[in-house]
């Protein structure tokens, strides 16, 4: 998996509804490190992620500016920031296979795509699981698949919208140490959104909280 | 972009055709038609048009019919709706809508008549044996001068409309959450029900429910069929005036088609008013603390009339069925005394040609209906709000068809435009795309964002999102909805007839044309392919995608 | 034109004479009145180049179709006319004549002249009258078709008369209806056979008899019937009704639709649709006697087992109401000469004797037969008697029609005392 050595810079983020404002936030996450932001449910974290990955409503107005990669991405399309998700569920497309929804994620130029998805499911512990249907897969399964795929499709920053708040106790500690290894092996700048404290810890980075 | 200008073509497509449409039927309607002699405007046809015995009836029976069928079909949704469970009974008459929505108007008419004629099916089945009759009785039971019939034949197919159209909406409302809630205070669920999630679904299906009023207030063939006679409803009279001889009659079948316009219109005030007063009375009901109540009464008029028109629509189809191979067959015999495949097969040899034009024309308008529908709704995603103007969509399901469909004849004629099938495709899709919007427009919004989000995240173009996440995932609504724009195209009539300038011939243009005879077993040969068309198009969309997706659970039970 | 004779029309010189008879006749009768607009495809003189021009052309024929026996019939005089003459045929199917007529008003009103969409009509009576007045119709043309004179119009003046109208050649005969009553001989064994007969037999028999709603055709005409039965003053009905005393005339009418409303099938509260509808009934053991325009119609019932083998018909003593049908072209038909090689082959012995074959249709032919050459008479020759059949004597007394503005004003009357009462 590529590595990127450019970190994500949030510089004078400010996210206002109507007068009021919701989130203000101005600071750079080094790749490899995973910034959590923690706050009660309205704090306007998601609005945050949503600004980040380039979904915002248009009803928010939003000031700052985002640098990823050198590059200001604030006005470009989600498709072109290099932004990539993790959301509360695995969310793999139940039309495709296993390996379709990696492919379907892996940029075009990427050669010998299979024996790399090959390699992937390898490493998660899933080797042979291709051709299988991924609504056959267990949660566990799913979220895994789910990694890889963001992994696969190798964004320059990554954000984690509550990843393991619908996995159970023991799962999630699983899957907490496989991301955050993961994402600290790929030196990916990272985002973490949550409610709960532990993924904060586990996580290790610096902490930011939402009044 | 293009996207953008989808809504601009819709409004195009469809409000302009029918103003200038009504504005082409203005004109007569006061007296101006210079190739009749009419070259300057008067009253003359409105004074005619009040002089006519029997007009205040006609006007009342299509209001009432309007109102009542309308009333009724939305009484018998809410109520099953509140008492349907997840049992089997229920779950197969939620499946039964698709085919009772696919079957065209028509065919169910003559399915209904040929049923409770007085020399129809059920008094065939019951006699001698239990009335003692060896003639029909002399009962005025179709066609009845208060349009009782006329409103059956209706309920008939406006009742899987509004049952497909709440339980598309329903989703949106998280029912089980609210009943559950009601119930945790005492509630009964059946009140539960209608006092939490009914004033909530309401909103959700109003524009379906005006556009059931405006059909119901101005159908012409089912009212042909079943309605009352003397005098008719408007819409027939109406039809009657341009139809006849007497060149001078066009005059006041316009000034007919502008009243029946108004008539529509003041059916739909009306209801509006009901629905206000309704909603001020409905509120104290709702807030006074009644927690149960003739639920068992309500279960049995809920589930009992659902299951009472199904089976109504399913006895007309077997009576259809049984004329359409009946050799001789006197009248208290329950089938037929000989049965003979001769009405088949004089039909087959003509069915060729009218059923590929039928199918060509209903696949072009559906297609295009498809397309800009989902140009209209990815338009919507991608603005991230709902397009006020595409309400407009309704105007083809509100005004009724013989207000415009003449003075649009006469305006295409003399824009000397005569591209006979692209027109008649064009007028389809006048009627198919509101059916098609209103089916799919549900789904669409409800779509979970998440998945094209995460396309986009996984640095996929918004295009790309849409055409390999969006639509393959809603595959399933998506073929459900073509299959009701099909329906609808393959049911249109007087469309097909104006616009063809005659010389297009559908299985409808052909079942209507050959039931001027009279014969009922050419009717039942020719209602069955009508009926059987649309149908087809329902299993397909049915089966298709479970084909398709047969290797991919999530798919199963897709939205 | 007498050089022009053709294969498919077996005239002979005697005949010849007759069509030049025709054609003055006719010319006469039209008073030289050519007031229709030129057409922009013009057709032209002589049989033989009318024929050449009709060679690849389609021909749009408007006939209302609500019979498979009529229908059957279209489709084997298209392919015919596809074998014989190059022209296509395409039976456009009304379920409601007017609607042709509608279309070509909407393309008068906007000045489409020469390519409307309607190339043939099959009308007859108030129809052919309003478009006529309309000046919606191309001709005259009659005397342009060879197989015209085999009609002999001369001595047969229903041939070129519509409803007390003169055609004027702007419309050709095709077939013939009267009405006819029929009744199920099983149960019926003495159906009544006058108008008077009539009243007395639907007192006994409550709610057994009815007839079509009007404005129905065939309704219509049986008010006419009933009107000439009752009348003393039948020659005032040949005249524009705004001629006569309308009220006292129809008099008698009203009070014997009065006596007989309440004997009538549903009490008459209500009224078949039509004339077909009626069949229907008496199928479904509905009706014990009814009446149609089509003196064939109940022996193609009885064989396609919509009506009892037990069937019979008959027309009243003293002769019943019956018109000449007729095909039209409309001024603006692209296809004029197509049409007019239509019109003609309609006429032809060939084609008259298989629509006159019950089994294929049993429309009466309007050709004079005792005048045919012996071949074609022969392809007349009589049926195997068919029970259900009239016997053609019976045909014999035919009433003719009064003129078309009293069916208009018996309409407007009908509708006025019986609608919502």
């Amino acid at each position: 998996m590529k590595t990127t050595s450019h970190p994500l810079a949030l510089e004078r983020i400010r996210i206002a509804l109507g007068t009021k404002t919701l989130v203000e936030i101005d600071t750079l996450i080094d790749p490899g490190e995973v910034l959590t932001v923690m706050g009660p449910s309205g704090a306007g974290k998601s609005t945050l992620l949503a600004m980040i990955a380039g979904f915002l409503d248009p009803a928010f107005e939003a000031r700052g500016r985002i640098w990823l990669r050198g590059r200001d991405i604030t006005a470009l399309p989600a498709e072109a920031r290099g932004v990539g998700l993790l959301f509360q569920d695995p969310l793999l497309f139940p039309h495709l296979s296993v390996a379709g929804n990696l492919r379907f994620g892996m940029p075009r130029r990427v050669k010998d795509k299979n024996a790399r998805i090959e390699q992937a499911l390898h490493d998660v512990g899933l080797a042979g699981f291709g051709s299988r249907d991924p609504a056959t897969l267990s949660g566990g399964q799913q979220a895994r698949i789910a990694l890889i795929r963001l992994l696969l499709s190798e964004p320059a920053a990554v954000l984690l919208d509550e990843p393991f708040s619908r996995l159970d106790r023991q799962l999630r500690h699983e899957m907490r140490r496989l991301v955050f290894d993961r994402l600290h092996h790929a030196g990916l700048p990272s985002l973490l959104v949550t409610h709960d404290h532990e993924d904060a810890e586990d996580a290790g980075g610096p902490l930011i909280t939402l009044a | 972009m293009l996207l953008r200008l989808t809504p601009v073509v819709v409004l195009v497509l469809l409000v302009v055709p029918i103003l200038a449409g009504v504005a082409m039927a203005l004109l007569p309607a006061f007296g101006y038609l210079p190739a009749l002699g009419g070259e300057s405007f008067s009253l003359a046809p409105w004074r005619e048009l009040l002089a006519q015995p029997g007009l205040a009836r006609s006007v009342g029976i299509s209001l009432a019919s309007g109102l009542i069928t309308t009333a009724l079909s939305l009484a018998v949704v809410l109520l099953f709706l509140a008492v349907a469970a997840d049992t089997r009974l229920d779950r197969w008459l939620r499946r039964l809508v698709s085919p009772l929505l696919a079957l065209p108007h028509a065919a169910a008419a003559f399915g209904l008549a040929f049923l409770i004629a007085p020399s129809g099916l059920l008094a065939r089945l019951f006699s001698p044996g239990l009335t003692g009759w060896e003639q029909p009785p002399d009962w005025l039971i179709l066609q009845d001068p208060w349009g009782l019939s006329l409103m059956l034949g209706l309920v008939i197919k406006e009742l899987p409309f509004l049952l497909l159209m709440s339980l598309a909406a329903l989703p949106q409302l998280d029912a089980p959450r609210r009943v559950a809630l009601a119930r945790s205070l005492g509630y009964h669920p059946t009140t539960a029900w209608l006092k939490g999630v009914a004033p909530a679904l309401y909103p959700l299906i109003r524009l379906p429910v005006y556009a059931v009023i405006a059909f119901a207030s101005s159908v012409v063939d089912v009212a042909m069929i079943l309605g009352p006679t003397l005098p008719p409803t408007l819409a027939v009279s109406v039809l009657e005036w341009f139809h006849d001889p007497d060149l001078a009659k066009r005059f006041l079948a316009a000034a007919g088609a502008v009243l029946q316009l108004g008539v529509t219109l003041a059916a739909l005030l009306i209801w509006w008013g009901l629905e206000c007063l309704t909603r001020r009375l409905g509120r104290r009901w709702v807030e006074n603390g009644r927690r149960r109540g003739g639920e068992r009464w309500l279960r049995l008029t809920g589930r009992g009339f659902l299951i009472i028109t199904t089976l109504t629509a399913g006895l007309g189809l077997i009576g259809l069925a049984l004329y359409s191979v009946a050799g001789f067959w006197r009248f208290p015999d329950a089938l037929p005394t000989t049965l003979t495949p001769r009405h088949w097969q004089t039909a087959l040899p003509a069915l060729g040609g009218p059923v590929a034009t039928t199918l060509v024309i209903a696949t072009s308008a559906t297609l295009l209906a498809m397309l800009l529908t989902l140009a209209a709704l990815e338009h919507e995603q991608r603005r991230g709000r709902r397009t006020a103007t595409l309400a407009l969509l309704y105007l083809p399901l509100i005004v009724p068809q013989i207000a415009f469909l003449f003075g649009l004849m006469v305006l295409l004629e003399s824009l000397d435009i005569r591209a006979r099938l692209p027109l008649v495709i064009l007028t389809h899709l006048l009627f198919v795309l509101p059916y098609v919007f209103l089916s799919m427009a549900e789904s669409y919004r409800h779509f979970d964002p998440r998945w094209t989000r995460l396309a986009l995240t996984l640095g996929h173009s918004p295009n790309a999102a849409f055409w390999r996440v969006r639509l393959p995932m809603l595959l399933a609504p998506i073929l459900t909805a073509a299959a009701v724009g099909m329906a609808v195209s393959i049911g249109q009539y007087l469309p097909t007839l104006l616009l063809g300038g005659g010389r297009i011939a559908t299985v409808t243009t052909e079942a209507v044309s050959l039931a001027s005879g009279g014969n009922r077993r050419i009717i039942g040969v020719w209602a069955l392919v009508q009926a059987i068309l649309p149908l087809l198009g329902f299993i397909l969309a049915m089966g298709l995608p479970r084909l398709l997706w047969s290797h991919r659970r999530g798919m199963q039970g897709a939205p | 034109m007498a050089g022009t004779k053709t294969e498919e029309n077996p005239i002979e010189t005697r005949s010849v004479l007759g069509m030049h008879l025709a054609k003055t006749l006719v010319g006469l009768a039209l008073g030289l009145a050519l007031t229709t607009p030129l057409a922009a495809s013009p057709v032209p003189d002589g049989w033989q180049a009318i024929r050449e021009q009709a060679r690849g052309q389609t021909v749009y024929w408007n006939a209302w179709a609500g019979d498979t026996r009529i229908n059957g019939y279209i489709a084997w005089v298209g392919q015919q006319m596809a074998e014989t003459h190059g022209v296509e045929v395409v039976h456009v199917k009304l379920d409601d004549t007017s609607t042709a007529i509608s279309r070509v008003i909407a393309e008068k009103a906007a000045d489409n002249q020469d390519d409307g969409s309607i190339d043939l009509v099959w009308l007859n009576g108030e129809n052919f009258a309003a478009m006529r007045e309309h000046e919606l119709l191309y001709g005259p043309f009659t005397d342009t078709l060879p197989n015209f004179a085999l009609t002999r119009p001369a001595d047969n003046p229903e041939v070129a008369t519509d409803f007390t109208l003169p055609t004027d050649g702007f419309e050709s005969p095709w077939g013939k209806a009267q009405i006819t009553f029929y009744h199920d001989a099983q149960e019926v064994e003495s159906p009544p056979t006058s108008i008077e007969a009539l009243l007395d037999w639907a007192e006994a028999h409550p709610g057994r008899f009815s007839y079509p709603r009007i404005p129905d055709f065939t309704g219509s005409t049986f008010l006419k019937q009933v009107l000439i039965a009752l009348t003393d003053d039948r020659q005032a009905l040949d005249a524009p009704v705004a001629q006569s005393d309308f009220d006292r005339l129809t008099a008698p009418l009203w009070d014997y639709l009065d006596a007989l409303h309440p004997h009538l099938w549903r009490s008459g509260r209500q009224f078949p649709d039509s004339g077909p509808e009626l069949r229907s009934l008496m199928g479904a053991g509905e009706l014990s006697l009814a009446f149609t325009f089509q003196p064939s119609e109940p022996a193609a019932a009885v064989a396609d087992f919509e009506l009892p083998p037990s069937t019979r018909s008959y027309v009243l003593d003293g002769g019943t109401l019956g018109n000449v049908h007729f095909v039209a072209i409309p001024f603006n038909s692209p296809h004029k000469a197509a049409a007019l090689v239509l019109a003609n082959f309609l006429l032809s012995p060939e084609a008259q004797a298989h629509k006159q074959d019950l089994s294929v249709w049993g429309d009466r032919t309007v050709l004079d037969v005792a005048h045919l050459d012996e071949a074609s008479r022969r392809r007349f020759s009589d049926e195997a008697d068919n029970p259900a059949m009239l016997a053609p004597e019976a045909l014999s007394q035919t009433l003719p029609e009064p003129h078309p503005s009293w069916m208009t004003a018996l309409q407007a009357a009908w509708q006025t005392r019986y609608t919502a009462q």
